[in-house]
């Protein structure tokens, strides 16, 4: 029996890790793909690569991810504004993007970083805060090469390293004003990740811009302890529903779970990192989107200058780098559209402070 | 506030929810402990589960039929199990690590066809909630038992008939045979290979059928390792449910409970930080565990590979 009592604990222990650890063994197959990846996208880019003659080279950029590039989430919000300045740019010829997706395990994250660096890429990006101590330690040993990663603030005084962030508190308290708006029963349900970073400052400031808007209302808040749980997430979702909650918000990649739920119920929506309305355009009213590119664009310029990196950037409400997506299936009422800008313009003017716990 | 936990919307709804996340536990589960009944861990539920929640899906999604989705599903399924049997009967390799293999293998696999073939996260319309005549109106009762997927149901019916079909047949005589003492039962004219081939690829088919309970019954959406370590969760209660289907039952609703009720005691402010909540499933499965472990015995030939001795 002692045989299969430590199976049995091994087991447990793998399904409790992998539970709260969201895509953990997925480096399994996305390490080797540190190193093709390149390649792969060398294909995607044959000209740029390849071509001593092209008029200018073109600026490389790589970006490795905890998730996937289609999470509808935290990475998706990074690959689509790399996506937005590879078009605005002219395309791969002038703006070359690899990435590694998954990179959960960081051990395997920094061992990509550290592959792209010596492939001599323009800009390396490690998309992860989890990511700051592998910078920290490669980022000295490429001083030509300049790195960013985020969200954070902490730029380890390297100078190639660029700090980026997000306000997501900002975005949270324009969906928290109109949820209290739009709630007809006073209840809303919050699925939340695990209580940390970007999550908690998204869901704090929800929380905030309820309260303002209608002291009365309840704002039940479920952290699942989970990026990938779908299922829970789901459930969590459900539990908000018999609790009497008709607009729900959450966080990171598994609330397509919850999303699901919302929409069978008839409840609203409010997303956020990337636009979710593709999931449920019945029920989502707004999402609010991070657009790194704001941020991006200006390390580009700045390492075109010859800077590259001791700064930090935050991409909130006034710079653009936050902007909130209505979606255009919803019929959002005139009034609450109304309130929803001069929520988005008292932000960026100051006249509304976000008080935070 | 915790006198809120006993109020009855937070009862039915713990119960509805713990009914439902006990599903697939429930599939992969009892195909687990087919498999281990007659002599094989198969480490590799999740990977299957992962495969047949993305085959589920995708057919679903491409031909928007379910009943297709969940016989595509359940096809590949059986396919990853062919090949475990394969592995672990005629190449006798290690069990443990091959099953590993082969969850790396579902988790990979489901991504890279999810990334091609889809490339987004898209939802279908899965399996409806059913709707009885009179029982899903009565308060509580119904909203508890008489309005779930057809998958539930299923999930359910499938324990009373694992247990049938392993204590009272033939069959189950053999696969009980094979799992305890797999020299005699060959001496007496059973072919462990075969049962072996038979039980790994029906723990296949369901395990398969639990991740299309989730992909196109209850979530209707696919996502890259959307298991999230469901699979392992559901070898885990093979061992606590004692090799039993009932055994299994009680731990799959168990865990599902502890876990509903968790989700509530956030949902009601109950000031325990979100952090230790999440754990009590998990906690309290060790302890129901290390409570009972010595009065069960394990299938004696479990992870052993069997050789014919000439």
């Amino acid at each position: 029996m002692k045989k299969f009592a430590w199976i049995l604990t091994l087991v447990l222990a793998f399904a409790l890790v992998l539970n709260a650890c969201g895509t953990p063994a997925a480096t399994e197959e996305a390490a080797p793909a540190a190193t093709e990846e390149p390649a792969a996208a060398a294909t995607e880019a044959p000209a740029a690569t390849e071509e001593p003659a092209a008029p200018a080279e073109p600026f490389r950029v790589a970006v490795v991810m905890p998730s996937a590039i289609n999470d509808l989430a935290f990475s998706q919000s990074m690959y689509d504004a790399l996506m937005r300045i590879q078009a605005e740019m002219g395309g791969p010829e002038a703006f070359e993007v690899v990435y590694s997706e998954n990179m959960f395990v960081v051990d395997d994250a920094a061992a990509a970083l550290r592959d792209y660096a010596s492939q001599g890429y323009d800009l390396v990006i490690g998309h992860g805060s989890q990511y700051g101590t592998s910078l920290q330690e490669i980022a000295p040993d490429f001083p030509e090469t300049s790195f960013a990663w985020g969200t954070t603030a902490e730029t380890f005084g390297q100078p190639n390293i660029f700090a980026y962030e997000a306000a997501s508190q900002e975005g949270g308290y324009v969906n928290g004003v109109l949820a209290a708006t739009l709630s007809q029963s006073g209840t809303i349900g919050v699925v939340g990740p695990i209580e940390v970073g970007d999550a908690k400052l998204y869901v704090d400031g929800f929380k905030a811009g309820v309260m303002a808007t209608n002291p009365n209302a309840v704002v039940n808040v479920n952290y699942i302890g989970s990026f990938s749980d779908v299922a829970l997430a789901s459930e969590a979702a459900s539990t908000h529903l018999s609790a009497g909650a008709d607009v729900m918000t959450g966080s990171a990649q598994m609330v397509v779970g919850a999303i699901g739920k919302a929409e069978e119920a008839g409840a609203l929506w409010f997303g956020t990192q990337s636009n979710q309305s593709s999931l449920a355009p019945t029920v989502v009213v707004a999402s609010q989107v991070y657009h790194w590119e704001v941020a991006l664009s200006e390390m580009i310029a700045l390492i075109k200058e010859g800077t590259l990196g001791g700064q930090s950037f935050r991409a909130n409400l006034a710079n653009g780098g936050e902007v909130i997506e209505f979606n255009a299936d919803y019929a959002l009422s005139d009034d609450a559209k109304a309130l929803a800008d001069s929520t988005i313009k008292g932000i960026i003017d100051g006249s509304i402070t976000i008080t935070l716990p | 506030m915790i006198t809120d936990l006993f109020s009855t919307t937070v009862l039915i709804g713990i119960l509805a929810s713990g009914i439902r996340l006990a599903t697939p536990y429930l599939y992969a589960a009892i195909g687990e402990t087919f498999s281990q009944k007659s002599g094989v861990l198969n480490l590799g539920v999740e990977g299957q589960m992962l495969l047949g929640c993305f085959a589920a899906f995708y057919v679903a999604y491409s031909t928007g039929n379910l009943w297709l989705g969940l016989f595509v599903a359940m096809i590949v399924g059986a396919l990853m199990g062919l090949a475990m049997a394969f592995v672990t009967v005629n190449l006798h390799a290690q069990q443990g690590i091959s099953g590993i293999g082969f969850y790396l293998f579902g988790l990979g696999m489901s991504e890279l066809l999810f990334q091609r073939l889809m490339g987004t996260v898209e939802t279908v319309q899965g399996f409806p909630k059913l709707q009885f005549p009179v029982l899903s109106d009565i308060p509580g009762i119904g909203e508890i038992f008489f309005k779930q997927n057809i998958l539930v149901y299923g999930a359910y019916l499938l324990v009373p008939l694992a247990w049938f079909v392993l204590n009272k047949t033939t069959l189950g005589l053999k696969i009980r045979a094979v799992g305890e003492n797999p020299d005699a039962a060959d001496s007496l004219g059973v072919s462990v290979a075969r049962i072996r081939y038979f039980t790994i690829t029906l723990g296949g088919m369901l395990s398969a059928i639990a991740g299309a309970s989730l992909s196109i019954a209850l979530l209707n959406v696919f996502q890259q390792n959307m298991t999230s370590g469901l699979g392992f969760i559901a070898v885990a209660l093979v061992y606590f449910g004692a090799w039993k289907p009932v055994g299994v039952l009680g731990g799959a609703l168990l865990f599902s409970m502890v876990n509903s009720l968790q989700l509530w005691i956030q949902v009601l402010g109950i000031p325990i930080p979100s952090d230790i909540a999440v754990m009590m499933p998990y906690v309290l499965t060790i302890l129901v565990l290390v409570a009972t472990v010595s009065r069960v015995r394990a299938p004696s030939a479990l992870t052993k590979p069997f050789e014919r001795e000439d």
